[in-house]
């Protein structure tokens, strides 16, 4: 008997390949990706890894899949680009068992660097793409997914964008389909890609993409629903959902498979029509095609941005054919007809460190020794803003070491006497490692900074290499950052608390003047990690306050000022850390047992 | 019926995601198709967060827009505020009278805006909770939310038993009692 549940769309596309009989997943956690992982390391008879990084997650899916297993490997937008040189050439190798690669946008970028569109990335990699419109289909299209990787022998893509992964909706669940590994046959013609056979598989890539193009005009997930003729929209993924919504009646081509284009559909589905729309979040990658096509009455990012979300209200304020009928309530619009406004002065609630945060100590110590830093990507991005106001520059993944050092052979080693790089203890282990490397073997001078709060924090807590626990919650040996480091020939390597700010300053001054490279290992677990407990709290002893503010600069959301220049702590938020306490010059602050 | 459109607004660590989850228990509980959507990531670190659920027949989007929503519950005061102009006009807002001083507040680059409450009750139908307060009282001081939620539940057109049974199958087993309590206390 079939169950219906209600999954994110993350948590559908894991059970989907579950259902495919998927043996491999790996991946590396990012936001919106991270739960596909989460959720998949809860399948006994699937194997789940935390890999160190996108590129690792896609070469260990690549291998499962030629050892005739199907496998997955899931990232957001930006690990597509780390895991760009085995996908580029994975697509020419094709594959052994079905090879799914998730890729997660992040239009409106509500925790990334960049809004840059996977199918730009798979359109050049000549790798098919699927594109779900909600949690049932995120299930049904990952299977499909599955079938056609070993139907056209090519890694396919699964688009989801953070939409679509983190909302909820309801799912059919099915049996698992129990799947035999294929037999291993070597084939060095077709997984070797020395030139001599590169050449070939080059061929047999454009025969197989135009071979797919033709049959994605009969597949069923690209579907043309003809209603009112007048306007047609030819869309996918969520914003199927909003045309849907803002204008029931309009014609609709959903397309499901989004590379390569049905052509022909598309051609018929907008002679039907009378005014065409194309309806689609971040870069006009389906416009551009059908206007090549000379299908020119076709309107686009004429009307509609290629930044951020789209909505079911910007076809209502921007298609002149809605008329407000489809909508009982008048979507959208007051009773005057205009849209709603959001209130004047209502102040900015930006994300910040948490009480406690081992992050904020840090900070506030280089913040007082005026000490810039090249930061990276991580809740101590946050650093970058006031008031702690230390992170001057974050690219990506791993990039604060290099551009430290890049900053140093541009300007000579007293130009980063007052600069450090900062990254966690993740990051480090994803790419901050490679970049450390270069320093040494190119002999910087810069101070690594690493954060090491024993997890991969912003994304919601997952382990790595380093924290001594795989995905699936094994126990396994921690591999040791300081012993990493010196073992790069780094003689200058410290662990220090994170708390010990008296510590902390004399490293840094100390160490940002050396010529040689160090690194600086600051230790205190994520404050949010299960298991971490407060045994104190933060207590304002207001006779002795001076109020001079000192507590309330590294800006501590516990903390606030009273209308006489006191201050409140809010023991629901204080975790106690004492950072204020040791910031008070005239121990007007003390830490007491809860 | 048509669509019902709730939207539940707070501060990152609020316990949004919980609230929204019951929600969305319920919906399906009552057999209609439901969908939600969240926020994870960056933003929640004590950030503002959104989250949109919507329940019904056949469930298109699955976010709430401006002027769309049918019911806002907001965790804070200022949150309340700031998505006030996604209720519809007869739409109606629960609010925690809970103050917590954003970033921005604190460092004094902007002012908490007063008389948020005032404001609410001219714009659109209020009910204001003292739900911190009495989760605090009653020695639960995480609960507050299922308090909001408990008098939110007037709204939403769903039976009293029913909300205690999603309750009871949505949260960790050892939280039952608490979040039972909780919600008996907002309902009332």
């Amino acid at each position: 008997m079939s169950e219906k549940k209600i999954l994110l769309g993350n948590e559908a596309i894991a059970r989907g390949a579950y259902e495919a009989g998927v043996r491999v997943s790996a991946a590396y956690p990012g936001t919106p990706s991270t739960e596909i992982s989460e959720a998949m390391a809860k399948y006994d008879e699937v194997y789940a890894e935390w890999s160190p990084n996108e590129k690792v997650a896609a070469e260990v899916a690549i291998g499962a899949s030629i050892a005739g297993a199907r496998s997955m490997c899931s990232m957001k937008h930006v690990g597509v680009n780390v895991a760009a040189d085995p996908l580029f050439t994975a697509a020419y190798a094709g594959v052994g068992g079905g090879l799914v690669v998730v890729a997660a946008d992040d239009p409106g970028m509500y925790s990334s660097q960049n809004e840059q569109d996977s199918r730009m990335v798979a359109r050049a990699a000549m790798i098919p793409v699927l594109e779900p419109s909600d949690s049932a289909e995120a299930k049904e299209f990952t299977k499909l997914a599955f079938a056609l990787s070993e139907k056209y022998d090519t890694p396919v893509m699964v688009r989801s964008t953070t939409r679509l992964s983190h909302s909820q909706g309801i799912v059919e669940l099915e049996e698992r389909e129990e799947r035999e590994v294929l037999p291993y046959e070597r084939n060095t013609a077709k997984y070797v890609m020395m030139p001599v056979n590169a050449i070939k598989r080059h061929v047999v890539v454009e025969e197989r993409m135009k071979r797919l193009a033709q049959d994605a005009c009969t597949m069923p997930l690209n579907r043309a629903e003809y209603r009112d003729l007048s306007v047609g929209f030819i869309t996918s993924g969520i914003p199927y959902q909003y045309v849907r919504e803002a204008m029931p009646e309009a014609s609709v081509l959903k397309l499901g498979l989004v590379h390569p284009l049905p052509r022909k559909l598309i051609e018929e589905f907008a002679a039907k029509v009378e005014r065409l729309y194309i309806f689609e979040e971040l870069e006009p990658v389906i416009e551009e095609q059908v206007k090549s096509w000379g299908i020119q009455k076709a309107v686009g990012k004429e009307i509609f941005t290629v930044q951020g979300e789209y909505s079911a209200n910007m076809i209502r304020q921007h298609v002149p054919e809605y008329d407000g009928q489809a909508h009982p309530d008048g979507a959208g619009k007051t009773a005057s007809g205009q849209a709603p406004l959001p209130p004047a002065n209502v102040p900015a609630r930006p994300p910040i460190l948490c009480p406690g945060c081992p992050h904020r100590s840090v900070y506030t110590v280089l913040n007082r020794l005026k000490i810039h830093a090249a930061g990276d990507i991580g809740c101590y991005t946050l650093g970058a803003v006031a008031p702690l106001s230390v992170v001057d520059t974050t690219i990506c993944m791993g990039s604060s070491i290099s551009t430290l050092h890049g900053m140093e052979k541009a300007r000579g080693k007293e130009y980063i006497r007052d600069w450090v790089a900062v990254i966690g203890d993740s990051t480090f282990m994803h790419t901050g490692i490679n970049s450390l490397m270069n320093m040494v073997y190119n002999r910087s001078c810069g101070t690594v900074v690493i954060l090491d709060n024993s997890t991969t924090g912003m994304t919601g807590h997952q382990d790595h290499a380093a924290t001594g626990k795989t995905l699936k919650g094994e126990v396994v040996p921690a591999i040791n950052i300081t012993q990493l480091c010196r073992s790069l020939g780094i003689a200058h390597v410290y662990e220090v608390s994170a708390f010990d700010i008296d510590a902390l300053t004399e490293l840094f001054r100390r160490e940002t003047q050396r010529d040689e490279v160090s690194v600086i290992i600051t230790k205190a677990p994520c404050v949010l990690l299960k298991g971490v407990t407060f045994p104190n709290k933060c207590v304002p002893v207001p006779e002795k306050c001076r109020k001079c503010g000192a507590c309330l600069r590294p800006g501590c959301p516990a903390l606030t000022k009273n209308a006489d220049g006191t201050i409140t702590i809010d023991e629901t938020m204080c975790n106690g850390c004492g950072l204020c306490e040791k910031l008070c010059p005239f121990d007007a602050i003390e830490v007491r047992p809860r | 019926m048509g669509v019902k459109n709730i939207m539940i607004v707070g501060v990152g660590g609020q316990g949004t995601l919980l609230t929204s989850r019951i929600l969305g228990n319920l919906a399906i509980h009552a057999g209609f198709d439901v969908k939600l959507s969240e926020v994870h990531g960056m933003a929640q670190r004590g950030g503002s967060v959104v989250t949109f659920v919507r329940y019904g027949e056949e469930v298109a989007e699955p976010i709430v827009e401006e002027g769309c929503a049918d019911v806002l519950i907001a965790f804070e005061k200022l949150e309340a505020l700031r998505y006030l102009h996604f209720l519809k006009e007869d739409g109606v807002v629960i609010v925690n009278d809970w103050r917590i001083d954003p970033i921005t507040v604190v460092t004094g680059a902007a002012q908490y805006p007063e008389g948020i409450l005032d404001t609410l009750k001219a714009a659109r139908k209020t009910v204001v909770v003292e739900a911190t307060r009495q989760a605090v009282e009653m020695g639960a001081p995480k609960a507050f939310n299922v308090i909001v939620l408990g008098a939110a539940a007037r709204y939403m057109g769903f039976g009293k038993e029913d909300w205690l049974h999603v309750i009871e199958t949505t949260v960790p087993p050892r939280t039952v009692e608490v979040n039972r309590k909780a919600f008996e206390a907002g309902y009332h």
